[in-house]
């Protein structure tokens, strides 16, 4: 290559939009997601029974849940409730766990991780040590301890979540910032006389979107089990309501009798992750000039 | 030399008529892409006899590490495969044979040196074990005799304390001494072929002219044949009988090495020698004596606290940087020149603020020393720097237009179209067309892209720049091109440039002023003719001495230096570095006392 051979004629770029939506994955996963929470929304209208009511029909004679087909669509649980009911509802638990939740985590994690591995410093030192601490303490036992605090409510548990997931994210974010901050572009940028605010947001943060998503659909699944396991100990949200982990957690020992109980709350949790995976992808992919003009 | 033959025919005496030990014939290799193979090399013949030693020769891009992976069946796979064409080793077509056979040759017979050793080592595995296990590998040996092997072959580098080497870790060598070992990995096995890529460019130029040496002792002691494939036109001459000249994956000329410096027949060839920077070129150095002084350094130290011990205290200082003072005056070129670790790059990035420093640093009027965002923002105005890697000094997610711009949206010009135009004006003034504003880093040539950063620290119109070793990671005729680009625009905006390099010939070419700086003092300063012309400390005549000359028939004077402990800067806390006192030779040469 000469090197004043000129390249390609300049061309405006087409918009993270529009190359957005060129991607077949990403258009499937961005309408998996606008099902999952046009679900949710509306689940008190298309709900074909309540999800609390216990059905005398729904149960054999035998007092066994039903398989699904037949009246009730995904089967019942073991008092006799309507599974697909109860997924419908659950799902607005399990997506303000793992969205909200998750999201606020991943804020935390990224304002923490990136404010120490770019002052370093005793500002870096506090924090990385504090972050290191609350690793170093079991998960639950914290949730539990917080939630014993607080009385149990869904957003109360979905603090409690955030506070302890946001870890992972910021030791990742931590390192990645400090190998950003070495570069020379960023040196680049000091003696060009950009503020600290510039190079954070203009220049940093940008190289962690990736992983800010890679994390981000991580959480998803890790979120929604946590709130399962918190539920199942009695600290997360409260019987009756419906959410995918505590569904499972309910009927996990009934697991060969009646295996939908676990299957179809289960899938839910893989599809939800999926579709956030898909359109986290995609969307590393487009905002990446590096990529541009690949697709 | 001491190594015990393994191969019985290998002993045997080469016939007169030399026959080809490797030879490549019709070669091509393509990569798979998805719109069907792109062809890397073309065509490509050239032989390789017995005790000789080729030069595959090219800038980058030009096919030749790809040639000698192919020779390897290194090529990565599965995308990147021979198309056509046959490698021959001795009998045996290295292009057919299955790779169960090709590892058995591997080493064996033909064995390969990197350009980077530390990379080629592994770090968690002694210099013994490593020279035993690549010895066992080949030859059915007992520990203890490929142990005695593997400390001949340490004693034929020339390793000092052979013994004691055995047991140390990669890291504990410094780069000459990796160069040596992975030369002694690769000779323990006495191949008929050995490949060096780029053995010497990693390395400094001292020590660089050391391992050139030791190759061709034992070459002449083995009888090897080198493939040496280099960019350095300088190595070429000195140590290659013939040359292949390769450019984008075809050889645009082949000839003895004589042949090719004194009547290259191809036009590429030609321009190729004529952008090789050689001493003595340089052209009139401008009169310094009204232009006023625009940096001033007094006593400027940089030190480096290294931490230690169960208290995690202080216990030793890397003294980067030991006091140094000069000047540089509007207009002119200051170089500072030296091997690595001399301090040259520590001074640069004091300049401009980015590490903290002892003593006075003052620019144009201004004091360089604790940093508010403020303080930054004016020393940005009147001084930039141009980094070694334009491709790390840029952000890759951000337009060029973007980043050449951004200098100006920081110092409060707030109009998006008056910042464009400027910014177009700039590409304009370094070769580059107001297009390609909206392109991304990546999209651009290695040379291009430097053009973007010295377009990127012009925009503030500064009063100096730095350029810290700004063309070293570049080919030779566009480090030429940009060279004569940062010329001609010191020349239009009347700046002042301080350029760091550890390329003699380039700093002979460029500058005004010249400093040699060793262990981080100043050992001689004075004006480019006084240094070049007459120099008089013995660190500055061993650097100008040991510079490849791009000439075949240059006689090189022998002499004997083999120091394997390098000098650090490293000091046990409180302890006192000796400053050389500077002594005057002539007007404006001063040289540092010598005992």
């Amino acid at each position: 290559m000469s090197d004043t051979t000129m390249k390609s004629i300049a061309r405006r770029p087409d918009s993270a939009w529009v190359r957005l939506r060129r991607r077949k994955m990403a258009l499937v996963g961005m309408a998996l997601v606008i099902l999952i929470f046009g679900a949710s929304i509306l689940a008190p209208w298309i709900a074909p029974y309540d999800p609390f009511e216990q059905h005398f029909d729904g149960l054999t004679l035998f007092g066994e849940p039903l398989p699904p087909g037949g009246e009730y669509l995904l089967g019942t649980d073991l008092l006799g409730r309507d599974l697909f009911s109860r997924l419908l509802y659950g799902a607005r638990t399990s997506l303000i766990i793992g969205v909200v939740a998750n999201g606020i985590a991943l804020i935390i994690g990224t304002v923490v991780g990136l404010t120490a591995g770019f002052f370093q410093g005793w500002i870096g030192a506090v924090l990385m040590r504090f972050t290191d601490l609350m690793m170093a303490f079991p998960a639950l036992l914290l949730a539990i301890c917080l939630a014993a605090v607080f009385q149990p409510s869904l957003w109360i548990v979905a603090f409690v979540i955030a506070m302890v997931n946001w870890v992972q994210t910021a030791r990742v974010i931590y390192t990645e910032t400090t190998a950003l901050t070495a570069r020379d572009f960023i040196a680049a940028e000091r003696t060009l006389g950009a503020s600290t605010a510039r190079i954070l947001f203009k220049h940093i943060l940008p190289h962690l979107v990736p992983t800010i998503i890679v994390w981000g659909t991580l959480g998803i699944s890790t979120t929604v089990l946590l709130e399962a396991t918190l539920s199942y100990l009695g600290v997360g949200v409260q019987p009756p309501t419906p959410s995918w982990g505590n569904i499972i957690f309910e009927n996990q020992t009934y697991f060969q009798a009646a295996p939908w109980l676990v299957f179809f709350p289960g899938a839910a949790i893989v599809v939800l992750a999926l579709a956030f995976n898909l359109v986290g992808d995609a969307l590393r992919d487009v905002l990446d000039p590096t990529l541009r003009g690949s697709d | 030399m001491n190594l015990t033959a393994k191969h019985p025919s290998d002993a045997a005496p080469a016939s007169d008529v030399p026959e080809p030990t490797l030879s490549v014939q019709n070669l091509s290799v393509s990569v798979e892409t998805q719109t069907g193979p792109l062809p890397l090399i073309k065509n490509i013949n050239f032989t390789l006899a017995r005790g000789e030693t080729l030069a595959l020769a090219g800038e980058s891009g030009s096919g030749k590490s790809i040639t000698s992976l192919a020779i390897m069946g290194l090529l990565p796979p599965p995308a990147v495969r021979v198309s056509g064409g046959s490698i021959m080793l001795g009998h045996e077509t290295l292009t057919t044979l299955p790779e169960a056979d090709l590892r058995a040759l591997r080493g064996n017979r033909v064995a390969m040196i990197f350009q980077e050793p530390m990379t080629s080592l592994n770090p968690i595995m002694t210099i013994g074990t490593q020279l035993i296990e690549a010895i066992r590998a080949h030859a059915p040996l007992s520990r203890a005799a490929a142990r005695s092997e593997a400390l001949a072959a340490l004693r034929a580098v020339r390793m000092s304390e052979p013994d004691r080497r055995m047991h140390q870790f990669p890291h504990e060598l410094s780069g000459g001494m990796r160069q040596r070992v992975m030369i002694a990995m690769a000779l323990a096995l006495k191949p008929d072929v050995l490949i060096a890529d780029e053995p010497t460019t990693a390395l400094d130029v001292t020590v660089q002219r050391e391992v050139l040496e030791l190759l061709r002792d034992l070459q002449k002691a083995q009888g090897t044949a080198i493939l040496l494939i280099t960019h350095d036109m300088g190595v070429v001459a000195e140590m290659a009988d013939r040359v292949v000249i390769m450019r984008q994956g075809q050889i645009e000329e082949t000839g003895t090495v004589h042949q090719i410096f004194a009547a290259p027949q191809q036009t590429y060839t030609r321009d190729l020698l004529a952008a090789v920077p050689r001493m003595g070129q340089g052209g009139v150095p401008i009169s310094r004596k009204e232009a006023p002084v625009i940096a001033d350094l007094r006593d400027v130290q940089v030190r480096y606290d290294i931490r230690g011990g169960v208290l995690n205290r202080v216990t030793h200082r890397v003294h980067a940087v030991e006091s140094v003072s000069f000047d540089i005056r509007t207009g002119e070129t200051f170089s500072l020149v030296g091997e690595s670790g001399c301090g040259k790059s520590t001074i640069a990035r004091a300049i401009v603020g980015l590490v903290p420093h002892e003593g006075a640093i003052d620019i144009a009027g201004q004091r360089v020393g604790t940093m508010t965002a403020q303080t930054r923002r004016r020393l940005s105005a009147v001084t930039q720097i141009v980094f070694q890697d334009p491709m790390a000094a840029l952000d890759p997610r951000m337009t060029v237009g973007e980043q050449i711009a951004e200098p100006l949206l920081i110092h409060g010009e707030h109009d998006a179209a008056s910042r464009r135009a400027q910014a177009a004006a700039l590409m304009d003034k370094v070769g580059l067309t107001e297009a390609q504003l909206d392109n991304y880093p990546h999209e651009f040539s290695g040379g291009q892209r430097q053009r973007i950063c010295i377009a990127r620290a012009l925009s503030l119109t500064p009063k100096l720049i730095v350029a810290d070793e700004s063309v070293s990671a570049l080919d030779v005729s566009v480090q030429a091109r940009v060279l004569d680009l940062l010329r001609a625009l010191k020349d239009e905006f009347g700046i002042a440039m301080l350029f760091i390099s550890h390329d003699m010939a380039v700093v002979e070419n460029i500058s005004d002023r010249v400093a040699v700086m060793h262990l981080g003092q100043i050992v001689e300063i004075g004006s480019r003719g006084q240094v070049f012309g007459n120099p008089q400390h013995p660190y500055t005549r061993r650097l100008m001495a040991a510079v490849p000359v791009p000439d075949p028939s240059f006689e090189r004077m022998v002499e004997n230096r083999i120091s394997d402990d390098v000098p650090t800067p490293l000091h046990p806390i409180g302890h006192n570095v000796i400053r050389h006192q500077m002594l005057q030779v002539s007007d404006g040469h001063f040289v540092a006392e010598t005992d």
